[in-house]
């Protein structure tokens, strides 16, 4: 059972609580933009095996939507951080890059 | 290869079966084939088929970092139909059905294909409307299938509940000619007639990178060495996205966990496949007798071929309501595998960013039935070099046309 502490209220919700959203951190084009930046932003994904950004939302605590960034091949969870931000914090990029000094670092 | 018949089962039967050969060879890797296929899944094994029977080209290799069939073609609960809502996808799962129906006597392989007929139930008003109108839809693509009401329902399944609180029986969507096929022998049958014709299939092999020259692919990296290709496919379902970030390009699909549990084996009690698609519940009865269960993804991506088991349990409470009986069966084993879902929930079969390397993805929930269509249309791809024919419109660039082939509003599921 997967265990994500939300940022917003503290509580460590198991995930029955929560509702997963798909990857973070998504550049949302407008009307006007370019087919392939359109293209981009609505179906292209990272599908990462290892370390990924995601949206989650606390649907059944505080409501509140946040970021989390996990493992897909161990399921490990790195940190929870608050919605309110463009990219992963610092101090959460290195932490993950000392348990996986292979990993390319935080592509959009 | 020895072909097998009554007359081979009696001619080893006669000496303790002592002269069976090994079905497929497990050669080592050659320096260059004209056609690599990455991933000995039924898609990968069925795309090198077609390359032999029906192009001739077995120069060829399948590359499978595991054993073959070890992915989601031996981890599904086997259920084939074709009464999809749009006409490209009724078209290639009505090929693959109908050579389902030939597969065992074409590769002299027994697949247990078992046409026993599919119900999907209508559970919500919701699904009434739409079961009519896929069944309307079917009629014009010339897909066998047909709308009945409760009663039929109950005559076709009596161990059904209907008027469950919840989720009441209000009818289903029939297709007397979908059933179900032994997942492992698909790929096994396969494998044992690309061998014969020569191909090497080369298993616990992993593919750790794609080597390029000019935009083209000129051969990959394995954990047995590097092999150099004319061409090559990429046919790895959950792994896609990981395969198609070796060779420099992304896909509009994620990988989730997909699960299923089997029960304890009882005496024959439902004959045909149930799938009860507002609760994610797909059931059917093994020629074991256990129950087989099918559920829902999860919705994090995930490599793990683990799932939660809060949706396991989600699946067995809806069920239970539909099955009363079922509530009293013991499960024995549980297991997920590790499913590449598309936006439109329809697969991709075509061309890549790459000029002589091909993709057939994004078949998640629901591509076991497919196998032998989508080899047949796969290799046809490889061999042409062109996304035509059944694949035509499952390229990858249908995201970008806003060309969607949307099965998601026809079930929701895909299973
Ligand atoms: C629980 C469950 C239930 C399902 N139920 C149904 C159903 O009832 N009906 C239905 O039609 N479909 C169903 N499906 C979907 C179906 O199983 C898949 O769509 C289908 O099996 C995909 O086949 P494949 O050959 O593309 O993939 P796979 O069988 O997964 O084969 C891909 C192969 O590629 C190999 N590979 C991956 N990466 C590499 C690498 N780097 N190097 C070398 N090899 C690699 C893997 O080891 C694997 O063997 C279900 C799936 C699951 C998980
Ligand atoms: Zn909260």
């Amino acid at each position: 059972m997967l265990i994500l502490t939300c940022p917003n209220c503290g509580i460590a919700a198991d995930e029955t609580e929560l509702h997963a959203d798909g990857q973070a951190h998504i550049t949302r084009h407008g009307a006007g933009a370019s087919d392939d930046d359109l293209e981009t932003y609505l179906f292209m994904r990272n599908n990462p095996k290892g370390v990924h950004f995601e949206r989650w939302r606390h649907v059944y605590g505080c409501g509140k939507w946040f970021h989390a960034a996990r493992c897909t091949m161990t399921l490990e969870v790195f940190g929870t951080y608050p919605a309110q931000t463009l990219e992963p914090p610092k101090e959460l990029v290195a932490k993950i890059k000392k348990k996986r000094p292979d990993w390319e670092g935080f592509v959009k | 290869m020895k072909r097998y018949s009554a007359f081979a089962i009696a001619r080893e039967a006669a000496r303790y079966h002592t002269g069976w050969e090994r079905a497929w060879r497990s050669p080592e890797p050659k320096s260059h084939y004209d056609v690599i296929i990455i991933g000995a899944g039924g898609h990968g094994l069925a795309t090198a088929y077609y390359l032999g029977k029906n192009y001739g080209i077995t120069n060829v290799a399948v590359i499978e970092k595991g054993w073959l069939g070890g992915g989601n073609t031996g981890r599904n609960t086997t259920i084939i139909r074709s009464n999809y809502l749009q006409d490209p996808s009724a078209a290639i799962y009505e090929k693959a059905r109908s050579l389902y129906e030939t597969m065992s006597q074409d590769l002299n392989y027994n697949v247990m294909f078992s046409p026993r007929g599919v119900i999907m139930l209508a559970q919500t008003e919701h699904e009434i409307r739409g079961y009519q109108r896929t069944a309307h839809a079917n009629a014009l693509q010339g897909v066998k299938t047909e709308w009945i009401g409760p009663e039929r329902v109950k005559q076709l399944v009596p161990i059904i509940e209907l008027s469950g609180p919840r989720y009441p029986v209000l009818g289903g969507l029939w297709q007397s000619r979908g059933g179900t096929a032994r997942h492992d022998a698909v790929a096994w049958g396969y494998a044992r007639a690309c061998s014969n014709m020569g191909m090497d299939i080369i298993q616990q092999c992993e593919v750790t990178g794609i080597d390029k020259s000019d935009g083209n692919v000129t051969g990959i990296q394995t954990t047995k060495g590097a092999i150099k290709c004319n061409k090559l496919g990429m046919v790895v379902a959950g792994n896609s996205g990981h395969l198609a970030d070796m060779a420099g390009f992304r896909l509009p699909l994620e990988s989730v966990a997909l699960q299923a549990l089997v029960s304890e084996p009882i005496k024959p009690c439902m004959d045909v496949v149930v799938m009860a698609n507002t609760v994610h519940g797909y059931m059917s009865q093994s020629d074991k007798g256990e129950m087989v269960i099918g559920g829902g993804t999860d919705g994090f991506n995930n490599y793990t071929q683990r799932g939660s088991f809060h949706h396991l349990e989600e699946t067995v409470r809806a069920l239970i309501e539909t099955f009363p009986m079922i509530s009293r069966l013991k499960m024995l084993r549980h297991w997920g595998g590790i499913v590449d879902v598309t936006g439109d929930r329809s697969p991709i079969i075509g061309t890549t960013p790459l000029g002589n390397c091909y993709i057939n993805c994004g078949w998640g929930t629901g591509g076991f039935k497919a196998i032998p269509g989508s080899g047949w249309a796969m290799a046809e791809v490889i061999a042409t070099g062109e996304p035509q024919g059944l694949a035509a419109e499952f390229g990858l660039n249908r995201f970008q046309e806003g060309r969607f082939i949307d099965e998601s509003v026809a079930a929701g599921v895909a299973h």
